[in-house]
Parts: C-alpha cells; sequence; structure tokens
C-alpha cells in the first residue's frame, strides 16, 4: 500500500486551502489560547514535578493541535473517552485549570479523591470526560458500549475516543473497532500517532503503512490527518462526527503528530528519540501552525502571545495556588466508593485503619469513623 | 407456582428484568435467536427485540467492555460470558475497569452490570469448559461474586444483581442447570446479596459450601447423620461480599468445620474461610478447619469424577474432623 498523504488546511503561507472551520473570531481565539493554556500547564507540572511538589505528569508539547482541534468538533453533550495525553480536550470545554491541579496534587477536592496518579482525571461536567485508567486502549470498547446506548436511545450523540500508536497493538483496539463496525455506533477513533510508545517507535509497533489503513479491514472508513494543523484534525474529526450522528457508524483518524517530550515527568527521551527528528519537528510547532493562520487573518501578533501567555500563566499559578492549599483526602476515603454501599469487612478494616492511627498518633484532622 | 430448573429459572430472571426495565440488555456469544448454548436467553430476542438481546464478536474483552460502556451511559447490561474458562481475556477489563471504576471516579462514573457465566465441572468438558475461577474474582475490591445453587435462589439473586449498583460476577454452576427442579415465585423478587444460606440444620460439624457441591454437602450430611454426626450446610451464595458474620457464627456455634469446593484449594476460597476462622473463632473450635476441594491441577476429563469432590470425599471429611 502506498502512504497517504496526510490530510492538511493550513498552508505555509497560513491560508487555509479547502476548509472553512466556520469559526468566530472568538472562537478561533479559544482554540489558540486552549493550547497555550496546555503548554502553561504543562510547564507549570514539570516545575511542581521536579521541585518535588507533585509526584508525576504527562507532557503535552506537540500534541496541542490534535487536541484543540479535535475537542472543538465536539458539542458539550457528546462524551471524550481520553487517554492520559488529551486534557487539552477537557480545557477545551471549559474544566477549570483548577480541577485538573486539584487532580495534580491528589487532594480532598480532586474528583477521584486522590486515589489515582496525576493526570488520571475524570469529569462530568460540562462534558463527559472519562475517567482515565493506565491500562492501553481497554476505553475503546467502552467508548463502543456508551455509544450502544446512544444509538438505542436514537441520541445524536458521539464518543470519541483518543489513544496513541502503542494503543494500536491492544486488545481493546481490535475488539472496539470490530465492536463498533459490526454494531454501527457513533464512535470516532482517534489515534494519535506521535511516534513513540515511551521509548518504542512506530515501526516496532506496527508493520502496516500507518495505522489509518486499519480501518478498512474493520469496514470503516480511514484518515491520515496532519496532527500539527488544527484545522485538519478539526475537519477530519467534524466529518467523522458528522457521519456518525446520522447513523453512517465509526471512523478511525490517524493524526500524524510527534511527542516533543518524553512519555512522563520520570521518563528521559533523549536515551531514544534521535536529536535530528526533535529538531525537524520543532519546526512543525502546532502553536505556530496556527499563529501562522491567525496572522494571515489578522487575528494575531506577538503581543496578543505574549497576552494569552500571561494570562494562562496566571491561570495556572492561581489553579496551583488554590490547590496546593487543600489537604489530603481523609482516611476514609480509601474505604469509601469501593462498592455504593460499605461492606461490613470494608468497615471493619477501615476501623481497625483509624483505630491504630489514634494509637500511634498519626491521625490526621477529619480522619474518624465512619458516618453511621 | 411454576416448577423450573436452575437454567429456567435464569432466564425467567432475565425476562422479569427485561420486562420491568427497558435499560436491561442481554449479550453475548449466540444468545440471540439460539437462545445460548445452554438456552438460558432462549426466547428474549424474540420477545424482546435483537436490539435488547442480542450476539456480539467473539471477543470477551469486546463484551465486557462494550457492557461497562453501556452501563456509564445509562443501561443496565447483562453479558454472558459462553464459559468460565473463557473469561480471562476480559480480565483486564473487569479487574482493572469495571471493579475500579466507582473509586477511581470518587463515584462519577459507575457500572452497574452483570457478567453471567456458567462454571464448573461435571459435564465431562475438560480443562476448558469446567473450571471454577471464583478465587482470581473474590480478591477483586469493588467486584461482586455471586453463585446460586438452587433455581428459587437463582432467580432473586440474579434479579438482585441486575438492580445492584456495583457489578456483579454472577457464576451459574453448569453441573446444576438441569438436574435440580422446585416451585420458583412467578414475577419479580430479590434474594439479598450478602446473605448466606441455612441449608440444612445440624449441631455437630458446620460444611461451609456454595453453588453445585451445595448437593454434594447435603448427601454427604445424610450419610453421616447414618453414622450419628449431625452435620449442618451452609451455602455461601455470596461469595464477594461475604457474610462473614453469618459464617464465624455458625463456626462458632458448631464448633467443627468443613470447606467445600470444587476449586484448586491453594489460595482457593476456602482458605480465606479457614484463615477467617482462625482469626476472629479459634477459642471456640474443637478440630482444625478440614478443606475439601479440587486438586492443584487443571482440570481433567477423563478422570473428573475423581478431581470433583463427591459424597465420599465429603464423607471421609466429616469423620476425621469429628474423630480429632
Amino acid at each position: 500500500m502506498k502512504t497517504e498523504t496526510p490530510l492538511s488546511v493550513i498552508q505555509a503561507n497560513g491560508k487555509a486551502s479547502g476548509y472553512d472551520p466556520g469559526l468566530s473570531k472568538e472562537e478561533l481565539l479559544h482554540c489558540y489560547r486552549t493550547m497555550l493554556l496546555v503548554r502553561a500547564f504543562d510547564d507549570t507540572a514539570l516545575k511542581l514535578q521536579r521541585s518535588g511538589r507533585i509526584g508525576f505528569s504527562i507532557p503535552n508539547k506537540g500534541i496541542e493541535a490534535t487536541q484543540v482541534g479535535a475537542a472543538s468538533a465536539l458539542a458539550k453533550t457528546d462524551w471524550i473517552f481520553p487517554s492520559y495525553r488529551d486534557f487539552g480536550m477537557a480545557l477545551y470545554h471549559g474544566v477549570p485549570a483548577v480541577q485538573m491541579m486539584h487532580n495534580m496534587f491528589g487532594n480532598a477536592a480532586d474528583s477521584a479523591r486522590g486515589r489515582q496518579m496525576p493526570v488520571h482525571f475524570s469529569f462530568i461536567e460540562p462534558i463527559k470526560f472519562f475517567s482515565i485508567s493506565s491500562p492501553i486502549g481497554t476505553h475503546l470498547p467502552q467508548a463502543v458500549g456508551a455509544a450502544y446506548a446512544m444509538k438505542l436511545r436514537k441520541e445524536p450523540h458521539v464518543a470519541l475516543v483518543s489513544f496513541g500508536d502503542g494503543g494500536t497493538s491492544s486488545l481493546g483496539f481490535h475488539s472496539g473497532m470490530n465492536f463498533a463496525a459490526v454494531w454501527k455506533v457513533p464512535v470516532v477513533f482517534l489515534c494519535q500517532n506521535n511516534g513513540y510508545a515511551i521509548s518504542c517507535p512506530v515501526e516496532e509497533q506496527t508493520a502496516s503503512d500507518g495505522f489509518a489503513i486499519k480501518a478498512q479491514a474493520y469496514g470503516m472508513p480511514g484518515v491520515v490527518v496532519d496532527g500539527n494543523d488544527l484545522l485538519a484534525v478539526r475537519k477530519a474529526v467534524a466529518e467523522a462526527v458528522a457521519l456518525a450522528r446520522k447513523g453512517g457508524g465509526p471512523t478511525l483518524i490517524e493524526a500524524k503528530t510527534f511527542r516533543m517530550g518524553g512519555h512522563s515527568t520520570s521518563d528521559d527521551p533523549t536515551r531514544y528519540v534521535p536529536k535530528e527528528l526533535v529538531e525537524e519537528w520543532a519546526k512543525k510547532d502546532p502553536v505556530l501552525r496556527f499563529e501562522s493562520y491567525l496572522g494571515a487573518k489578522g487575528m494575531w501578533n506577538e503581543k496578543l502571545r505574549a497576552e494569552f501567555e500571561a494570562s494562562c500563566k496566571e491561570e495556572i499559578t492561581a489553579a496551583v495556588r488554590e490547590a496546593e492549599a487543600v489537604g489530603h483526602p481523609p482516611l476514609e476515603t480509601i474505604f469509601t466508593d469501593v462498592y455504593e454501599q460499605l461492606p461490613p469487612h470494608l468497615r471493619r478494616q477501615g476501623q481497625e485503619a483509624f483505630e491504630l492511627a489514634r494509637r500511634k498518633g498519626d491521625a490526621a484532622a477529619g480522619d474518624g469513623a465512619f458516618p453511621l | 407456582m411454576p416448577t423450573l430448573t436452575l437454567v429456567q429459572a435464569v432466564n425467567d430472571a432475565l425476562k422479569t428484568a427485561m420486562r420491568r426495565d427497558k435499560s436491561v440488555l442481554v449479550f453475548g456469544q449466540d444468545v440471540g435467536p439460539k437462545g445460548g448454548v445452554f438456552l438460558a436467553t432462549e426466547g428474549l430476542t424474540n420477545e424482546f427485540g435483537k436490539e435488547r438481546c442480542f450476539d456480539t464478536p467473539l471477543s470477551e474483552d469486546g463484551i465486557v467492555g462494550a457492557a461497562i460502556g453501556m452501563a456509564i451511559n445509562g443501561l443496565r447490561p447483562v453479558a454472558e460470558i459462553q464459559f468460565q474458562d473463557f473469561i480471562f481475556p476480559a480480565f483486564d477489563q473487569i479487574v482493572s475497569e469495571a471493579a475500579k471504576l466507582r473509586y477511581r471516579s470518587g463515584g462519577q462514573y459507575t457500572a452497574p452490570m452483570v457478567i453471567r457465566t456458567p462454571y464448573g465441572g461435571g459435564i465431562r468438558g475438560g480443562l476448558y469448559h469446567s473450571q471454577s475461577g471464583e478465587a482470581y474474582f473474590c480478591h477483586t475490591p469493588g467486584l461482586k461474586v455471586v453463585v446460586p445453587s438452587t433455581p428459587a435462589d437463582a432467580k432473586g439473586l440474579l434479579l438482585a444483581s441486575i438492580a445492584d449498583p456495583d457489578p456483579v460476577l454472577f457464576l451459574e454452576p453448569k453441573a446444576l442447570y438441569r438436574s435440580i427442579k422446585e416451585e420458583v415465585p412467578e414475577g419479580h423478587y430479590t434474594v439479598d446479596l450478602g446473605v448466606l444460606r441455612g441449608v440444612r440444620d445440624g449441631s455437630d460439624c458446620v460444611v461451609f459450601c456454595y453453588g453445585a457441591m451445595v448437593p454434594v454437602a447435603v448427601k454427604a450430611a445424610e450419610q453421616a447423620a447414618e453414622l450419628g454426626h449431625s452435620v449442618r450446610v451452609i451455602d455461601l451464595r455470596t461469595l464477594l461480599p461475604l457474610d462473614e458474620e453469618g459464617v464465624l457464627e455458625h463456626a462458632k456455634q458448631v464448633g467443627r468445620v468443613v470447606v467445600l469446593h470444587e476449586a484448586p484449594r491453594f489460595c482457593g476460597f476456602g482458605a480465606e474461610i479457614s484463615a477467617m476462622i482462625a482469626e476472629h473463632a479459634i477459642e471456640y473450635m474443637d478440630a482444625p478447619v478440614v478443606r475439601v476441594t479440587g486438586f492443584d491441577t487443571p482440570f481433567p476429563n477423563t478422570l473428573e469424577h475423581h478431581y470433583l469432590p463427591d459424597a465420599r470425599r465429603v464423607l471421609d471429611a466429616i469423620e476425621r474432623v469429628m474423630a480429632y
């Protein structure tokens, strides 16, 4: 098979070719600012991790256009089944940065009550941003099930499920793609081909010519887009969403992009990513690409960037200040939310843990017996 | 009241739930027009349409993964895994996903769903149509594990499982599917999860068991009676969360305990019962706890009658406990 040229919209001169996103100036600037907000969040998270204030983070640099372009094609009534490198989608739809920061600190205000590692977000408002798990690919069949419910109830919603190039080797990729096509449910599969699965390059992940081609065998359309071109991603996702909404079933979109940082703050990509590759992709920076588009439309200048960067930094700094001031979740949160009702054995184990903490003098304020 | 086999009672429970609640769906391999390989889903597609009872591609991971997605989005899925032996591709979905979802999302997303699957030996199914894998799942916080042993319980426990807000693994003893019949109440009723059932009273020794081992224990208890031993039989019914208080109460009252299951012994469910008694009731014991279980081998085909605990082995254990 021949390599398909990825769909691109924003040309070298900044002009859009073959696609009008139909977005107002305000909406375009919201896309732009969200990318900068992701970057500000990343920078701050790295500093927090390096200084020992949080344990872990996942960098997004290089992937921002894919995240924001895809999110911009969804309605608030749609569902997002994200990977751990997707939080730009949540920011785009208005999840406050401070809610994410609560998760980064694992504090009492975190929606997951500090039970998960940082970056494993879960939100239900203002959009369903499904709880993230670490095992790879498990969320693909789950998105299909959620979409089955939409189809059964004849709702015009879609489920977008996002995963990396590594995710295509998982059990869930096969079952998710297969079930979605057989059931013809409204799912958009977004494969972020960012070059590496932790340290493993794409050519060690698959011998096929990219990932979009895999759609053919499942019986659904497959599209390759330039993942650093926000409008190209938006166009492909919008078309897939429109098809899904009218009952046309799923689409696989491969967004070719590049992870400009490590897999996580625990990873050193200089051990396995050639320097030249980083330099090559740095020239294709998705933020610069979108700036050229805004510039060609007369909506952008350096001053705007400086203003946005400053306001993003301020927003993230305020989020850190607020989140860091919130204490740990109380001890009882180890035992709650395992089941809807606390079963007797967990009640007993909880009481034993409180009792020991009390005896040893390391019970924190708020720790105590379960409410009856 | 109609007289039903256990598998007919399962079928009756599914129909009852689907009539009551439009959000209840049944799906899995061959559960549609064929009605399932054991006919547990017979007639459902006909009555409820193929949108609510349907066949799936042959992928346990896909079946359970999709069930989770349906459950978080307002449906009440009842997924069938054709044999419990084939559930392991879905282990990740059950253990890492369904069971942990409420916890990891702080209750924002939950998975009220049931996975039904026939388990256990007695049908000459060899290694891959006979296993009892309950111990793998009982080690999983967030999951409930239920095993009925009578038709009336099968219906009531299944209806309770479908109504339950948490994910339930419902293990059906295939050896009992058609071997027993009893009167089963019509319409909707539930049997509470987490509550054991006294099957037979006795004051010298108590046998804790579940699923297909319950009639085996009863037979052994009847034989023991002829030898002058009064043997109590307890059906645990829900393995997770276990009725710990009930188990300890019976153990303390009687003082001699046999634990019976067909799964292998090492790290089996009997080890938990035994440890619980050692931790909380040792001073009431007149004899060490004795376990009667399958062997720590894969499940054999031709010699399955030697592998599966029978009344002969249970009676032998009762006599040992009584002679201590």
